[in-house]
């Protein structure tokens, strides 16, 4: 039996004046369970809570009930008196008589009746509670990046100051990502490269800092604080640590046709490659898909050049397990595919492309050294049309494109524009848009004087048709503005297209086991409050993976997730929120309901051994909660058909217990 | 002789997240709604199992609400929409067994929505209060 | 006939909600007809959601949409406005009470620069 305390409080006049306080706390007297009662005016204030912890001593009380305002106001305060009198602080309950009792009810007979009932409820539940321990797990200091583009780069390097080492997984044989393909970067137009290439070799300098490039993620197991993950390096056929970067054996390698995937195909590469001139890691890499030796096992031309004796044709692919405090997710976005818009004529020109592709073109290390020519001729273009929202806001059902805004076009179309007219003034930049969205420090700015001081014509309308017609493009599109249609022989087209997020995330948020929305962007948390963090515990949202992003805004991101993994990592051990799910495996029959409508995959499975009545053994499968990774909403509990789940601090005898005392 | 006005029972049960927060904010605001109703705390809307709400009607409650976060504002992504799934099926057999329906509600309050939750309660209260006493799956047992 | 229940009657007929278009103008821009109709693609969706509709069926644009529904397939919004246009003739035999296109006079009108979609479309549409 509990011995139970009954406080009630006054609220100076906010209870007292429409609750009669010594009532009540008569009332509540002769409850079950309560060897003591008290009044004062202030529960909450400092000589209100040496009462509590005076009493809880004297009187070895083994719960308590305070009669007083919202649990979402004092609960903690309470439960911490408690604590200090040596009492557990999950043997408190609060009985809400002053938002939901003498605030809304006129009449002192009926607050008073109300409030008697609500002590009731609550001295109900203390009759069930138990004292709870939050579990507590250690935390492996460690924090995995999954993507090396700004995002991750950015948030590794932040990781990596606060004295935490950090690993980065790279899919591709560099880090950079999509930052490294472009030219210039709105609004200021510092050119990519000299910004981001230093953040590189910062990061592959840092101590605590390990770059597992041309390698994925293959496996995660565990849990916040405590992942196991596996990690496969790709064979690259070259030795990393050896390897100088000197670039002989790309000089002399005779496969060279070979689509440069850096430059997306506009050029060739030989098929032991380095992406580009400032990649890091700085080391070769050979495709086993053209290398003749590797095929055919003839040629071993660049083993024989190398002077280093890197190269390394038999080496294979290495899976590296470690453990993680953290993740982050930082996989990326990429342009959608242009297959299915026949209207724009991508696949029957060459000289309709990609925005990326023109970053590409206008790049000074890019496949024209950095003159703006058509792909098809190498001759320059005069008329450049721009087709903006391309695959971007389409209806739902549309299988072409994108519902969604890709956000970031609308600024990378007015500086392609702005800087076409820069560096060619003899060429006519007609943009097509629907609404030019600048929302940004100096966005608006930036575009305006696109229109006004570079002369790039804007028209509101769409391109409705591109046909390829000898060497020009006959682009037909509408002006609403002047409602016509117009008809515009182009050398160039440019299309926006639509962003999505890198195809490896879906697969990626399997093995996390974090939510992803219908688009398979990844979801936050919460949208306002906790944008960086994965409704998951311990994974974490940076850059594009989470929704399209200009690059201020992926490093901000990055910078905050960074600070939600320090502030974990800087943790020695975690300390759980007690109030969880707990399956009763004797009355477990394993049938898996409670998985299923688990959203943070707290529960797994285990084949255990029970002793049956009859002396022998079975083995029966039975239901195991992570205590480290439930939140405690209680969907399980619900859909166990033999109620063998339930939730600590909410279970179903208390809550039962509490219908029946206000329903008495 | 003086006949006792009739007083409903209603039980609440109120997700700690948004509605339990939407109740303090209408006690915050002063806005009056009947003291027959009486709030629950539960973690999340989901946690409400059948079985309260039956157990609510057999020891005579004459009206059952449950309110939680509006759909996609669930504090744990999904419960309210198990919440709305599982209390479609119950209210139908509930209503199959004579329960009507009106004593019955789902509601979505925030926690911003004080003002709703008090008009929420008070038209609640109305509607139950029209109905008279659930004698239906009330246990005369339980009476003293 | 009131504007607004015209408006809707048009939409229920077609099927088409003009209020999912954003303006971006790619019907207009993908027209082949877009020089032969006084009003265009583009338009047709804003004046109907409107119910501005006595131009649009008074107009003789309505009659050279080809039924090409090359809006229709390009429309990145799925508002379909080749369905539109269709509805608005269908309102006006409706009104009239008769074909606006006999079988007979057919083969007089016809030319080779009108493509055979066209006469398909016709006839399936005038001749109920």
């Amino acid at each position: 039996m509990q011995r139970i305390g009954v406080f009630v409080c006054w609220c100076g006049s906010n209870i007292a004046g429409t609750v009669d306080v010594q009532a009540v706390a008569e009332a509540l007297k002769t409850e079950p369970g309560v060897v003591f009662s008290a009044n004062y005016q202030y529960m909450c204030s400092q000589a209100g809570q040496n009462m509590i912890k005076d009493a809880i001593i004297e009187h070895k009380l083994t719960g308590i009930v305070v009669c007083s305002c919202s649990p979402r106001m004092h609960e903690a305060t309470f439960r911490k008196t408690a604590e200090s009198a040596g009492l557990n602080p999950y043997m408190v309950e609060i009985a809400n008589i002053r938002e939901q009792c003498s605030w809304v009810h006129k009449d002192m007979a009926v607050g008073t009746e109300k409030a008697i009932i609500l002590g009731k409820a609550a001295i109900a539940k203390v009759n069930l509670n138990t004292p709870l321990t939050p579990g507590e797990t250690p935390v492996t200091k460690r924090a995995l990046v999954i993507g090396g583009g700004i995002a991750g780069i950015q948030t590794a390097l932040d990781i990596a100051d606060a004295g935490f080492p950090v690993d980065i997984v790279e899919k591709k044989p560099t880090i950079g990502g999509k930052m490294a393909q472009l030219d210039k970067t709105f609004p200021t137009l510092d050119c990519a490269a000299c910004i981001l290439t230093p953040k590189m070799v910062d990061v592959a300098q840092h101590e605590n800092v390990r770059i597992f490039s041309y390698s994925e993620v293959e496996e995660v197991g565990g849990f916040v604080g405590n992942f196991d993950v596996k990690i496969r390096k790709h064979a690259r056929y070259v030795k990393e640590d050896i390897c100088t970067g000197c670039g002989a054996c790309v000089e002399k390698c005779p496969m060279k046709k070979n689509p440069n995937e850096f430059n997306l195909g506009m050029d060739n590469r030989p098929a032991v490659y380095i992406p580009f001139a400032q990649a890091v890691p700085k080391v070769a890499t050979i495709d086993p898909n053209s290398c003749n030796m590797l095929k055919k096992g003839k040629c071993g031309l660049c083993a024989k050049i190398c002077t280093a004796g890197a190269i390394d044709y038999t080496q294979q692919d290495e899976v590296i397990e470690e453990k993680y405090g953290a993740i982050v997710v930082a996989t990326g976005f990429n342009p959608i595919s242009m297959e299915k818009f026949d209207e724009f004529a991508y696949n029957q020109s060459k000289d309709v492309i990609t925005s990326l592709e023109f970053e590409r073109l206008t790049n000074a290390a890019g496949p024209s050294a950095g003159k703006l020519i058509r792909p098809s001729d190498g001759k320059h273009p005069h008329t450049i049309v721009f087709v903006q929202c391309v695959g971007s806001r389409c209806e739902a059902c549309a299988q072409k494109g994108k519902e969604y805004c890709s956000k970031i076009c609308c600024m990378y179309t007015a500086k392609h524009a702005m800087l076409t007219r820069d560096k060619y003034p003899d060429t006519e930049v007609y943009v097509f848009y629907i609404d030019v969205r600048t929302p940004g420090k100096n966005f608006d700015e930036f575009y305006r004087r696109a229109v006004e001081e570079y002369g790039v014509h804007y028209i509101k309308g769409m391109v409705g048709k591109v046909t390829p017609e000898g060497d020009k493009l006959k682009v037909q599109a509408s002006d609403l503005l002047l409602n016509k249609q117009l008809h515009i022989d182009a050398d160039l087209v440019v299309l926006a297209a639509a962003i999505e997020p890198d195809q490896s995330a879906r697969p990626l948020a399997t093995m996390l086991t974090a939510s992803m929305d219908t688009n398979d962007f990844f979801t936050e948390a919460h949208p306002k409050l906790r944008p960086v963090e994965s409704p998951t515990a311990g994974v974490f949202l940076s850059g594009a993976c989470q929704g399209p992003k200009d690059i201020p805004e992926t490093v901000s991101q990055a910078g905050a997730a960074a600070s939600k993994v320090i502030g974990l990592l800087a943790k020695d051990k975690l300390k759980g929120n007690p109030c969880v799910a707990s399956s009763n495996e004797l009355m477990c029959n394993g049938c898996s309901s409670c998985e299923r409508v688990c959203p943070y995959g707290a529960i797994s499975y285990e084949d255990k051994e029970f002793r049956m009545p009859d002396r022998t053994t079975a083995i029966r499968r039975v239901a195991v909660v992570n205590p480290a990774v439930c939140q405690g909403c209680g969907a399980c509990t619900v859909a166990c058909p033999s109620g063998a789940m339930d939730l600590r601090g909410f279970a179903s005898g208390q809550i039962m217990a509490e219908v029946d005392a206000i329903c008495k | 002789m003086q006949i006792e006005e009739y007083k409903p029972l209603i039980v609440a049960f109120c997700c700690n997240w948004c509605s339990y927060a939407g109740a303090d904010l209408a006690g915050n605001n002063r806005l009056a709604y009947p003291a027959d109703v009486k709030i629950i705390r539960v973690p999340c809307s989901c946690r409400v199992n059948p079985m309260f709400i039956l157990r609510a009607f057999q020891r005579g409650a004459d009206g059952v609400i449950i309110c939680g976060c509006h759909p996609g504002d669930c504090h744990y992504t999904s419960g309210n929409y198990f919440t709305r799934r599982r209390m479609a099926m119950l209210f139908s057999m509930l209503d199959f067994l004579g329960i009507e329906r009106e004593r019955t509600r789902v509601e979505w309050v925030s926690a911003a929505e004080g003002a709703k939750f008090a008009a929420t309660m008070n038209d609640f209260a109305e509607t139950v209060a029209a109905l008279g006493e659930n004698k239906r799956l009330e246990d005369l047992r339980c009476k003293k | 006939m009131n504007k607004a229940f015209l408006s809707e009657e048009l939409q229920r007929r077609s099927g088409v909600n003009p209020k999912k278009c954003m303006k971006c103008g790619k019907c207009s821009a993908t027209c082949p007809a877009y020089d032969e109709m006084e009003f265009h693609p583009h338009q047709f969706v804003s004046m109907v959601e409107t119910g501005d509709l006595e131009p649009l069926m008074n107009s003789q644009g309505i009659y050279k949409c080809l039924s090409c529904f090359a809006c229709v397939d390009r429309c990145p919004r799925g508002v379909e406005p080749a369905k539109l246009v269709e509805a608005v003739r269908l309102a006006v035999i409706r009104q009239q009470g008769a074909n606006h296109l006999q079988a007979e006079t057919v083969a007089s009108i016809t030319d080779d620069e009108i493509p055979q979609q066209l006469l398909v479309s016709a006839f399936r549409k005038y001749s109920k």
